[in-house]
């Protein structure tokens, strides 16, 4: 446990992170994550996050060591793709019983992995620590070494029990064991001078494919996926790659920024997601390979393709312009996808509402993904009801998002398109972009919608349900706008840092009492942007306003 | 009768099997304004809810007291009372129902005692109905937790009728504790059926009244749904308790020790005689003769029968399904003339050595593949983890129980009653036609006699697992 612990600080001390650059030592040491309340709605474990980085490598049987809860209840749910071995869809689990937790799942743990070997012969077993077995004090970098002698196999142990911390500690921890006891394990056959590395990539919906061509017609060699569509001898010898290219999320940054620092590999972290962003991407790929050696000559062609599919994938936008004129999009999701989706709806003559989303230029970026990242945040403490006056209020054809908002906008009978992770639809590349703007043209002119919106024949109009909803709440605003002291007293709670649950009012207090002028100092007396950092633009807002300042709420924002 | 036999191996593979806990859950989702909570690491809620989206395509309210991994070594008591108020605070519920796992029932925590502690320190939820269940996720499997779960709710919040003193019962009211192997629209059916005879059900729990599918009535982040504290109370009243499923024998004795109330256990609701003693009980218990409508369903389930059997009859079945399942669906196919070739299922009960095959195995979809493959199965029925197996087994795969997160409608999968027994039977019989016309037509060559043809035993696809797929029966 304490190399596990240990372990955990280093990727809370992450440098490669630029959030990380901006805080305190002890802020730092108590992680990016935001802490959970008991009461609320749960993400995903550590162990998941592990999972999620690590399942993808195709070939590798994943072990997981703990009860049937951790296993059983999840597994296949993912909708990564492999073009090779389907091993990694196989679920292997020890399903541990009482007796292993009165008497330790040591040894149920060294058989499952004999097992595991002797039936499937896999290249390599990942086993994967579960709560309940860490408390009990099975060692599993104990049963995996000993395996590893015994079988001749490379078995790794991934340290992530549930209980450390939430998915994205997952990921980094998982990134941890490979560049521990895989990368740089194996040497390849040959190199080139065009061989990438790509982190963080998953390839759900086979999206990687949707890229593969390019990079295959421009003779870049996808050197080693970690993990989409991955194989472990390739991430064993990734370290002979010339570049990396760290796909969108922060999940992976210690395998990139680490293999960086001990092999030289430079990496850029770029996205697929968009248009832009893959012909951004494209190049800083391209640059990358030339700096370590790849001739000159390839910048040109890279050039040239990325004028090609651009064309053709605006073109193929444009004609859908006539379809969307006048309508709207709700985009909520947090990440720098949907950031990414902004450019292309906007191309296809969507307009954007909610987030306040105006028009995209890049210096604009930063503010729109913080903005979106907020808003994503928001959603997660709404109750159905307020989410559905805020998808009234923004009088949206459309509600892109993913997650949890998904039911309250199609029982509201609003058209609504999963943007981030259990898609049947790959949306990556300049084609995903088509695909995306395809799907949505397909979900707002289906005439479904006007059937479904229309009241029972025995209801009368105006008593819908969902009008009653929102009379119930305008009544309460209205209540609320008639009392003084209680409009205040809700002002002041709305709240502004979701992570760390700070309030306007203590914010504003803060800022009266001490004389604050930075969102830095805003950090430092109330811990308000210590979170995932998205909140920082309101935070600035407040600070730019007069004293109480007269912000709206969150809810009333997306309604302007 | 069939002898049952437990899988040795350590390492399960491709589990068939899903925890204690989120049956537990499941069973509280069908009470109304109720948000269930997992005491537990935030990971285990997580899973079990994206199961159940998966499932039923639908807003699942569930929580979690979100132990870290201090409070796991300090004990869970404040992240209990945080939960319980935060719930209380936000979502106003009707009643919390918590389960605990394996990461809190490892260390011991006492809930009854929290809870106890919690009502007293915090006023505003000292009359706030809450049930705990003990479900730790290293024993038993998700029938189990369904089972435990809904015993307790009687042992709770049904109040209690002393035996002694005279009890006003209401013979119309009847009470009916339906397995979790029924489906939202399975409890539907039976609710039509009985009110047919103008019996009035009370459902514990009602998943069909809450994850049904319909369009809520007003936004609420707990259930939408469900019987309510209130009519749970009074269900001492009704004349009989009907149990479906044998894992309800359990809530319906608790019943009838609180309350009195006799109860009739049916294990099977699928299959014509399964659904004639059904309608003659209920014919019975309400004194009304048989409506018009079910004589004529149970003409048209007849007509079927004869219609299906062409196809159905000497199919060979391999199944995985939790106890009940595997009865219920075994049984029918059985009646159907078709042979349970492989059985597998997740824990034990005792109709298994009443299920019509020579073995039930308590194992997992491994075992199910490898069974199939050996004795050469042409039908392949269980939840949508199967649906690798099925591939690469190449026979036809008919999804039944949660979870079912590859095709839509899982909370409509109709089969018990004279019509939805009829409509599986027409649904497994054209699976098994479009089979045939897709894979085993005949061709100039089908009778060459190389071996190479027929309905059983195709090679499977899982070059991957040699050793487990190597001994292909070949079987005719
Ligand atoms: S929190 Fe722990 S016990 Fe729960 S699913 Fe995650 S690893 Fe398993």
């Amino acid at each position: 446990m304490t190399s596990l612990s240990a372990t955990i600080q280093d990727v809370f001390n992450e440098p490669g992170c630029g959030k990380n650059a901006t805080k305190s030592e002890a802020e730092r040491k108590k992680g990016c994550t935001k802490q959970l309340q008991p009461g609320g709605a749960a993400g995903g474990c550590a162990f998941d996050g592990a999972k999620i980085a690590l399942q993808p490598l195709t070939d590798v049987a994943h072990l997981v060591h703990g009860p049937i809860a951790c296993e059983g209840n999840s597994w296949d749910n993912r909708g990564a793709r492999s073009s090779g071995s389907s091993l990694w869809r196989t679920s292997f689990t020890t399903d541990i019983n009482e007796t292993d937790v009165v008497f330790g799942g040591e040894k149920r743990l060294y058989k499952a992995i004999r097992e595991t070997i002797e039936k499937y012969d896999p290249p390599a077993v990942f086993v994967y620590q579960t709560c309940v077995p860490a408390m009990t004090g099975d060692d599993i970098n104990a049963v995996c070494k000993a395996a590893k002698e015994k079988f001749g196999k490379p078995v790794i142990p991934i340290n992530a029990p549930g209980f450390v911390g939430p998915k994205n500690l997952g990921n980094k921890l998982a990134g941890e064991a490979l560049l521990e006891h895989v990368i740089g394990t194996q040497e390849p056959d040959y190199t080139t001078p065009y061989d990438l590395n790509i982190i963080g990539e998953y390839n759900l919906a086979g999206e990687l494919w949707q890229v593969k061509p390019l990079l295959d017609e421009l003779g870049i060699r996808i050197f080693a996926s970690i993990s989409g569509d991955g194989r472990y001898k390739e991430v064993a010898y990734s370290h002979r790659a010339k570049a990396a290219m760290m796909v969108c999320s922060k999940a992976m940054i210690n395998v990139a920024r680490k293999m960086e620092e001990r092999y030289g590999i430079p990496y850029f972290e770029g996205s697929f997601y968009g248009i832009q962003d893959s012909s951004d991407s494209l190049r800083e790929i391209a640059r990358l390979l030339i700096s370590r050696g790849a001739p000159e000559e390839l910048m040109a062609r890279t050039e040239a393709v990325i004028e090609r599919e651009e064309a053709k994938a605006f073109a193929a936008i444009a004609s859908y312009r006539p379809r969307f004129a006048g309508k709207k999009v709700l985009l909520i999701t947090g990440g720098v996808k949907s950031w990414s989706v902004v450019a292309a709806l906007q191309e296809a003559g969507l307009e954007l509402v909610g987030t306040s989303v105006k028009k995209s230029t890049r210096e604009d970026k930063e503010r729109i993904k913080e903005l979106m990242g907020q808003d994503a945040h928001m959603i997660e403490d709404m109750t159905p009801r307020e989410m559905y006056k805020m998808l009234k209020d923004a009088k949206a054809d459309i509600m892109l998002s993913g997650g949890r908002s998904q039911f309250v906008a199609l029982k509201a009978a609003m058209p609504w398109l999963d943007i981030n992770q259990e898609r049947h639809h790959a949306y990556m590349g300049y084609v995903g972009m088509v695909t995306l703007v395809a799907q949505i043209d397909k979900a707002l002119h289906n005439p479904m919608w006007q059937q479904v919106r229309k009241p029972a024949p025995w209801d009368r109009p105006g008593e819908s349900w969902q009008a009653r909803a929102l009379a119930q709440m305008d009544a309460e605003a209205a209540a609320l706008a008639a009392d003084p002291v209680a409009t205040e007293k809700a002002r002041r709670a709305q709240k502004i840092c979701h992570c760390k649950s700070v309030s306007l009012g203590a914010i504003e207090d803060a800022i009266a009492t001490r004389h604050l002028d930075s969102v830095e100092g805003v950090r430092l007396a109330t811990d308000a942007t210590g979170g995932c950092g998205a909140c920082a633009a309101r935070v600035e807002d407040i600070l730019k306003a007069p004293l109480p300042p007269k912000v709206a709420a969150p809810a009333l924002k997306a309604a302007e | 009768m069939a002898i049952v036999t437990h899988a040795k191996k350590a390492c399960t593979v491709n589990p068939l099997k899903m925890s204690q806990p989120i049956g537990g859950a499941l069973a509280f989702m069908g009470l109304r304004g109720c948000m269930p909570l997992l005491h537990g690491s935030q990971g285990c809620t997580s899973f079990g809810l994206v199961l159940f989206v998966r499932h039923f395509k639908e807003a699942i309210p569930m929580q979690t007291t979100a132990m870290s991994e201090v409070a796991t070594i300090l004990g869970g008591y404040e992240n209990v009372e945080q939960a319980v108020l935060n719930i209380h605070k936000r979502t106003r519920p009707e009643i919390i129902g918590i389960c605990s796992t394996g990461v809190t029932e490892t260390k011991g925590d006492d809930v009854e005692g929290y809870i106890r502690l919690i009502r007293a320190r915090n006023p505003e939820v000292a009359q706030l109905p809450m049930v705990y269940v003990s479900t730790p996720d290293f024993k038993d499997a998700f029938q189990d937790g369904w089972e435990k779960t809904v015993a307790r709710m009687v042992e709770t919040l049904v109040d209690p009728v002393d035996a002694g003193a005279p009890i006003q019962r209401n013979a119309r009211r009847i009470n009916v504790l339906p397995g979790c192997h029924l489906t939202p629209g399975d409890l539907d059916e039976i609710r039509t059926i009985m009110e047919d005879f103008g019996l009035q059900p009370s459902f514990l729990p009602d998943l069909a009244g809450s994850l049904d599918g319909h369009i809520p009535d007003e936004f609420t982040p707990t259930t939408i749904g469900g019987i309510g504290v209130d009519e749970i109370a009074t269900m001492g009243e009704s004349a009989w308790t009907i149990a479906i499923g044998a894992q309800m024998r359990r809530a319906a004795e608790a019943m009838k020790t609180r309350t009195g109330v006799p109860f009739r256990l049916f294990e099977r609701l699928s299959g014509l005689e399964a659904n004639d003693e059904f309608i003659m009980f209920l014919s019975q218990i309400s004194g009304r003769p048989v409506p018009r409508k079910y004589r004529r369903q149970r003409g048209q389930l007849v007509d079927a029968m004869l219609d299906a059997h062409f196809h159905i009859g000497g199919r060979r079945l391999a199944i995985g399904a939790e106890p009940d399942l595997l009865f219920d669906m075994s049984g029918l196919l059985h009646d159907m003339g078709a042979h349970v070739m492989a059985a597998v299922t997740t824990t034990h009960s005792p109709v298994l050595e009443r299920v019509e095959t020579e073995e039930v195995l308590i194992g997992d979809l491994e075992d199910l593949e490898r069974l199939a493959q050996e004795r050469g199965c042409d039908l392949l029925i269980t939840h949508s983890h199967g649906r690798q197996a099925a591939e690469r087994l190449n026979i036809p795969f008919y999804r039944a129980g949660i979870p079912t997160f590859d095709r839509i409608g899982a909370g409509h999968q109709l089969t018990v009653g004279y019509r939805g027994t009829r409509d599986t039977l027409f649904t497994i019989a054209n699976l098994l036609i479009a089979d045939h016309e897709a894979n085993h037509d005949a061709t100039p060559g089908t009778w060459r006699g190389d071996g190479a043809h027929g309905a059983h035993a195709p090679l499977g696809k899982g070059a991957h697992a040699p050793d487990t797929l190597a001994h292909v029966a070949a079987v005719h």
